[in-house]
């Protein structure tokens, strides 16, 4: 809703001075206040340029294709201290990406277990789940990543020391979580990528079959059971029928070293964690407030139909909240990926650790500051277009 | 209750007629009482009561936990590090009592220090009566909180004038400049905030745009970025020669940064208020600002009180960020000290940030209890 237009009764215009004129107003406002910005642009454009000449810093984006020196801890695609700086901001980005997808689906299936419990009839655990939000929501997301991480490390045993939940093959200790490094042939990575796209096509189409049946029939078919057995099955059958080809290394543990093998940094477990706790603490509010706005009616009708628990809140609740739900869901998805970038206080090389290894070390904090804002900026501008597509796809239909 | 008797009828006169209804029984004991509660609500069925043991199990483990870290295996007195050290110790207790004046003023000269407490002293007198709904004078005493505490705090802590031995700002820390941080954030962000959510609400275009753009644009990013925007950034926006310092440049960063969200806040507050109520005042012969200012703000801004609350808690737990900027708050002293070389032990870090934990969790935990009380102080038209 606009505020209400305050337009001149009509025969008013002529009688009225031009001074208090709405229309003459507005333009005159208006005008002041682009010209007032205009301004306070190129007064700040200005002073930087002076302040920059003066201290002989050059702005442009040439800098992204000299090499960085600098070491990742972290990268998804291949890095060397040859690479250049662009590649480097580029990693960061990848590991932001990979953190804040991770933090999402683990934040998501928390919070949406705790918000439901919270409601739980069950005395013990609504009051569990109580304690959960109201702690966790309520202590800085900074000082829980410290927690897990500096506090989490110095319980955490020397590489020798390792605990091994598979002796001899998975290893955790300060160096990370540290499992054996599995090699695939071509033939078999290529069929199970084609195995997990035909199974997730299969399941696709499965739930499309459901949906038209249940309409027509009223019969319900387990598409979540069925889909499940597809994805981990297909997969399965294909790598075995090609015969099981897959070499698995053991990482070797010297004294204070860890060599082969694969390992999950601690910073990434401890963002994660971080994240994903703090995260879900507010997803679950929101879950809750989804399935209070649920008329109580509508759970008492179900009942009477003679549906069990988890199917009333399977098909009858949990439709109706998420229309209330992806709203406050949304602004918590794009927070997470905002606080992602608190990993730069633990060492986890994600998009503003990365600029901010940069401009330290070698300069351009203009362009490195530039280029973080128009990426979040990005980010959640698309996050939040989807985001509000999805919401509409989900409103209720007034007919 | 009274028990009513059946009217002797005169057939009925020597034959056996039970003249008083039976007693009423009570409930079966597995209904009522405390064992009904338990059955009821923690063992109505097999899964009902897996998941009970499973959430006592938990409850115990962690209660033992941290009663077994902070109390059973710790080390309540020292000089040093030393007992910290000794395998199995827990939490280190003299670790916090000997640099306790640094998590509370950072390094403000021990000498100045009733100085801090001068400006805490103020801010909680303040507080309380403006927390308080019934407390007299509510117009003076949001005056004094918005412009007094601020001007007094200015005055008193950097010092130099009446006699106040100037104390540097790169000196302050703890939890004084947590507060002042977040005071000054919500405090010098409110009338921006209030003047971009009416400039988003305006007819004007142009000024709409602009209010929008600076709104999404500060809602984008995260606030590590606007820090190092405004601490590497800042001194190269203004004229040449002007110096800022640190602490006033994480302030103008955070100022600007909690604007958009307040902006955001009081829009909502605004869209409540029926067409009616802007109507009413139009036909009143009202202008413009008379109409915002008489009429509409006093009902947004009433409105959104909770949603300001929680705005200012998160701000609250957004200041631990400035650490990374290098200005040192409460977690910011926590984490220079726990590595200092006497107290290093392997637990340090825990207990420290335990000790901030406990602080910053009951400041937002009793700020969210009063958003709540004030909520539903304001609902009760609408309660049933």
């Amino acid at each position: 809703m606009m505020e209400p237009k305050a337009s001149a009764p009509p025969g008013a215009g002529e009688r009225r001075h031009w001074l208090t004129d709405p229309v003459f107003r507005s333009v005159v406002f208006q005008s002041l206040a682009l010209v007032a910005m205009a301004v306070i642009a190129w007064m700040i454009v200005a002073d930087t340029a002076a302040n920059m000449e003066r201290q002989h810093v050059s702005v442009g984006l040439d800098f992204l294709a000299e090499n960085t020196g600098f070491d990742l801890a972290q990268t998804l695609i291949p890095y060397s201290t040859a690479s250049s700086i662009g590649r480097a901001l580029f990693i960061g980005f990848l590991n932001t990406v990979l953190v804040a997808i991770l933090g999402i689906v683990f934040a998501t299936i928390i919070g949406l277990v705790v918000g439901v419990a919270r409601l739980s009839s069950n005395w013990v655990i609504s009051r569990l789940a109580t304690a959960y939000v109201e702690i966790i929501r309520n202590i800085p997301l900074l000082l829980q990543l410290f927690l897990w991480y500096f506090a989490g490390l110095g319980v955490l045993p020397e590489p020798k020391f390792s605990i091994q939940p598979v002796p001899g093959w998975v290893f955790i200790n300060r160096r990370g979580l540290v499992f054996p490094e599995m090699l695939m042939g071509p033939a078999t990575r290529w069929a199970l990528v084609i195995a997990l796209v035909v199974a997730i096509a299969a399941t696709i189409a499965i739930r499309v079959w459901a949906k038209r049946r249940q309409a027509a029939t009223g019969r319900i078919f387990p598409v979540g059971w069925v889909g499940l057995l597809l994805i981990v099955g297909l997969p399965l059958v294909a790598f075995l029928a090609l015969g099981a080809d897959l070499k698995l290394t053991a990482p070797r543990i010297s004294v204070f070293n860890v060599s082969g093998g694969t390992t999950i940094n601690p910073e990434l477990v401890a963002m994660l964690a971080g994240l994903t706790f703090y995260t879900a603490s507010f997803i679950a509010e929101a879950v809750r407030g989804g399935i209070l706005a649920v008329s109580h009616g509508q759970i008492e009708a179900a009942k009477a139909l003679g549906l069990s628990g988890g199917q009333t809140l399977k098909l009858v609740v949990m439709p109706q909240a998420l229309r209330v739900i992806i709203p406050p869901l949304t602004n918590q998805y794009l927070n997470l990926t905002k606080n992602s970038s608190l990993a730069v206080a633990i060492g986890y090389p994600d998009l503003v650790y990365v600029g901010e290894v940069v401009f330290s070390k070698l300069g351009h904090t203009m362009e490195v500051i530039a280029l973080w804002m128009i990426i979040y900026l990005g980010t959640s501008l698309i996050t939040s277009f989807f985001m509000n597509w999805y919401n509409r796809r989900m409103a209720i239909v007034e007919r | 209750m009274q028990t009513p008797t059946l009217a002797a009828s005169p057939a009925a006169a020597g034959a056996f007629v039970r003249q008083q209804l039976a007693e009423t029984l009570p409930p079966p004991a597995s209904t009522a009482g405390a064992i009904g509660w338990l059955r009821k609500n923690l063992f109505g069925s097999l899964s009902d009561a897996i998941l009970t043991l499973l959430g006592i199990t938990i409850i115990v483990y962690t209660v033992w936990s941290i009663l077994d870290f902070t109390v059973i295996r710790a080390v309540a007195t020292g000089i040093n590090g030393d007992a910290c050290r000794k395998p199995g110790a827990g939490a280190c207790w003299p670790y916090v009592t000997s640099f306790w004046r640094l998590f509370v003023y950072g390094y403000y000269p021990p000498a100045e220090q009733w100085r801090a407490n001068v400006v805490f002293a103020l801010f909680i007198g303040l507080l309380i009566p403006l927390a308080i709904p019934s407390a007299p004078l509510k117009l003076l005493n949001v005056l004094l909180f918005l412009f007094g505490l601020p001007i007094a705090a200015g005055i008193i802590l950097p010092g130099g004038w009446f006699g106040l031995v100037p104390v540097e700002t790169q000196l302050w820390g703890g939890f004084l400049v947590t507060l002042i941080i977040a005071v000054t954030g919500i405090v010098a962000s409110f009338p921006l905030g209030l003047l971009l959510a009416l400039g988003r609400r305006s007819n004007m275009p142009a000024i709409r745009f602009l209010s929008v753009v600076y709104i999404e644009f500060w809602r984008g990013v995260p606030l590590i970025t606007v820090l190092f925007l405004a601490s590497n950034m800042l001194p190269l926006f203004l004229p040449v020669g002007w110096n800022v310092n640190q602490l006033v440049r994480a302030l103008v960063g955070v100022t600007l940064f909690t604007a958009a969200y307040i902006a955001e806040i009081i829009r909502g507050g605004l869209q409540a208020i029926p067409r009616g109520q802007y109507e009413g005042a139009q036909a009143l012969g009202l202008g413009y600002w008379r109409m915002m200012v008489l009429i509409i703000m006093p009902q947004a801004i009433k409105i959104v009180i909770p949603s300001l609350v929680s705005s200012f808690i998160s701000l609250f737990k957004d200041t631990t960020l400035v650490q990374i900027v290098s200005i040192y708050d409460l977690l910011g002293t926590i984490q220079q000290s726990r590595n200092s070389p006497i107290w290093s032990a392997p637990t340090t870090s825990t207990t420290g940030y335990l000790v901030a934990a406990l602080i910053f969790w009951t400041c937002c935990f009793s700020m969210s209890r009063y958003s709540q009380f004030i909520e539903r102080r304001l609902n009760t038209g609408h309660r049933r």
